[in-house]
């Protein structure tokens, strides 16, 4: 049981970062504290991705002439680290839209308290 | 020559289109339209092409630099991807010639990001249709996301609000079909969606699969629409220009429709999804829910935009369900739904754009018999479109729901087929009543207003996309056994 959890602690790093992410984008009142939950569940995600391609022992994806080639468990799989290159430049593009959107309402209604801002529209 | 290069054409001809934009836009703001029109003329150009040597010599698969799948991206142009860029790129076409005047009207002065924002969002959602590689999906999927968060927020007071709740919610929606896409790589070790769905029935029933399949679904339905993810919707069809609304209204949420259909019938296939819970029946109690409820609350709106938003989470419902019924019936009148409700979605918001531009409003209470004198083809426009939306023999909105009754029946799926009928009853109520306020005569007022109505028809940029899209319904109606016998080729089955 104990291996369980400590076996995949990555993992449960990554869920926790999750839960904190949605908790924030679900619960939180204030709309830049909405957005900084979506920012850390998108990295969450990352996460998860970054730490299925680790391994021990194991390096840097260029040929080295001491490792043969056909031993692939030698060396790290890269494709999972490109992808989220592209996923973190996705979720910055994602902050900039979000918070260029909330100057506008706060330039139209001056509060970015979500309850305010629903007593405002109506 | 031409064909085998065709699905990189249309995804690029957009790209090209949204830099050309900025870059004329900057010499003369006034050009910015006219190319917009000349980029999705072009790109509609292509997938009617590309759509006609599918049928005569089957599909592509088209290799990005050359290099082959699973190592390459490859774009894949088949009969599902042919059909979805040939409605959503036809439809763009006629409503950006349309929002000529509206964008003048309704944000002048921002005429070249807006057109150029469009193109992009385009590109990113004929990407989406024509990719063959899960994570390129993704990206393509937050390209028109982004653009379309953008879009939306121009328009009313409230509409960066709106936006910024779609922002929030959508996001989150791509971010756990990411989760879902890590889940399928880890256990396949490919992204390819031909290479996966040939490795996926080893790994039937595990866990790890079934998580992912939840996660792509959760997260395709908050873009679906898919009814207890509906909630960004309404504010967003509403508050947002109507240009805007015309173009994203007919083609956002069909998008994601595909993604469902390429994930449930083609990524899994149906004996996989429904292998430990059956997902494919959760989805259409789902969609039948939303069905019901969009229907319903469409007639208790009196804002038209309004109300089109609602009618829009039920009609996704139809095409939905059609993809969870998963026999030929049903695809088949999921498929010809999505054309049908990209056309009519599409011709209802520009009708209500151009009443707000001559009217100022598109209040539903407000409508009188005075319209019918001063617009007699857009209303004749209108009324075509609303009673394909009730579904009335022999327009096309008939047909698409007789298929899905196919379906259900096939299926012996009672609750589906009393869904339809009670949702196209609600349908009536909800377009009638704007009919009747314009052919009827009322009776507190008296004739003497509408006599005095002058003629006063939109200009030929509103009017002709308008006419044609709504005429295009009785050809569609007509022609329904052949757009059929093709649809009915393309189910994977």
């Amino acid at each position: 049981m104990a291996d369980f959890f400590l076996g995949h602690y990555a993992y449960w790093f990554t869920i926790i970062l999750l839960c904190i992410g949605l908790y924030g984008i679900l619960f939180k009142k204030n709309l830049i504290k909405k957005t900084i939950g979506l920012a850390i569940l998108q990295i969450s995600v990352v996460m998860y991705f970054v730490s299925v391609a680790s391994k021990w022992d194991a390096t840097v994806p260029v040929l080295d002439p001491n490792i043969p080639v056909d031993q692939v468990a030698n060396y790290l799989n890269p494709l999972p680290h490109t992808l989220m290159l592209t996923a973190i430049v996705v979720g910055v593009a994602t902050l900039g839209v979000a918070f260029t959107l909330l100057i506008a309402v706060y330039n139209r209604y001056e509060t970015l308290d979500e309850e305010e801002l629903i007593d405002k529209i109506q | 020559m031409i064909e085998s290069h065709l699905p990189a054409y249309i995804a690029l001809t957009f790209l090209l289109f949204s830099v050309l934009i900025p870059a004329f836009g900057i010499w003369r703001d006034e050009l910015s339209q006219p190319l917009a029109v000349i980029g999705s003329g072009l790109a509609a150009g292509f997938s009617i092409y590309g759509f006609y040597s599918y049928l005569q010599l089957g599909s592509i698969r088209y290799f990005f630099g050359g290099w082959e799948p699973p190592i390459g991206i490859e774009f894949v142009y088949d009969g599902l991807s042919g059909f979805f860029a040939l409605v959503i790129n036809t439809v763009a076409f006629f409503v950006i010639i349309h929002s000529n005047k509206i964008s003048k009207r309704e944000f002048p002065g921002k005429e070249m990001p807006y057109y150029a924002l469009a193109m992009l969002m385009m590109l990113g959602f004929n990407g989406m249709v024509l990719t063959g590689d899960l994570f390129n999906l993704y990206v393509f999927l937050e390209i028109a996301s982004l653009a379309g968060y953008a879009i939306i927020a121009i328009g009313d007071r409230q509409a960066p609000y709106a936006a910024f709740r779609y922002l929030i919610i959508g996001t989150a929606g791509g971010t756990l079909y990411l989760l879902g896409v890590g889940f399928l790589y880890t256990v396949t070790g490919t992204l390819n969606i031909i290479d996966m769905s040939a490795m996926l029935p080893q790994f039937a029933g595990s866990t790890a699969v079934v998580a992912a399949l939840i996660l792509m679904i959760v997260g395709i339905g908050v873009k679906a629409a898919l009814f207890p993810m509906h909630g960004w919707l309404p504010d967003s069809y509403t508050y947002a220009s109507s240009s805007s609304t015309a173009l994203i209204a007919p083609i956002g949420t069909k998008v994601a429709a595909y993604i469902l259909f390429r994930i449930i019938l083609w990524l899994f296939g149906v004996e996989l999804t429904d292998a430990v819970v059956p997902f494919t029946y959760i989805v259409g109690v789902l969609a039948c829910i939303g069905i019901l409820y969009g229907s319903i609350m469409a007639i208790a709106q009196s804002e038209m935009k309004r109300m089109l938003a609602y009618s829009s989470v039920s009609q996704i419902g139809y095409i939905i369900m059609g993809l969870s019924l998963a026999n030929p019936w049903g695809f088949a009148g999921a498929l010809l739904h999505v054309l049908n409700h990209a056309i009519m979605k599409a011709a209802l918001f520009m009708i209500s754009g151009q009443i707000r531009f001559k009217e100022g409003h598109s209040s539903v209470n407000m409508f009188d018999d005075t319209y019918r004198k001063k617009y007699p083809w857009t209303m004749a426009a209108f009324t075509v479109t609303a009673i394909s939306m009730v579904g009335l023999p022999p327009l096309a909105g008939f047909f698409s729901k007789w298929y899905l009754a196919l379906g259900t029946i096939d299926n012996s799926n009672w609750l589906f087929l009393a869904v339809i009928l009670i949702s196209s009853l609600l349908n009536a109520v909800y377009f009638f009543r704007i009919l009747e306020k314009v052919y009827m005569m009322n009776p507190d007022k008296g004739q003497k207003e509408a006599a005095d109505a002058e003629r006063d028809e939109f200009s030929g940029s509103m009017l002709w996309p308008t006419s044609i899209l709504a005429f295009s319904l009785i050809v569609i109606g007509f022609a329904n056994a052949i757009i059929v016998g093709v649809l009915l080729n393309i189910f994977p089955m």
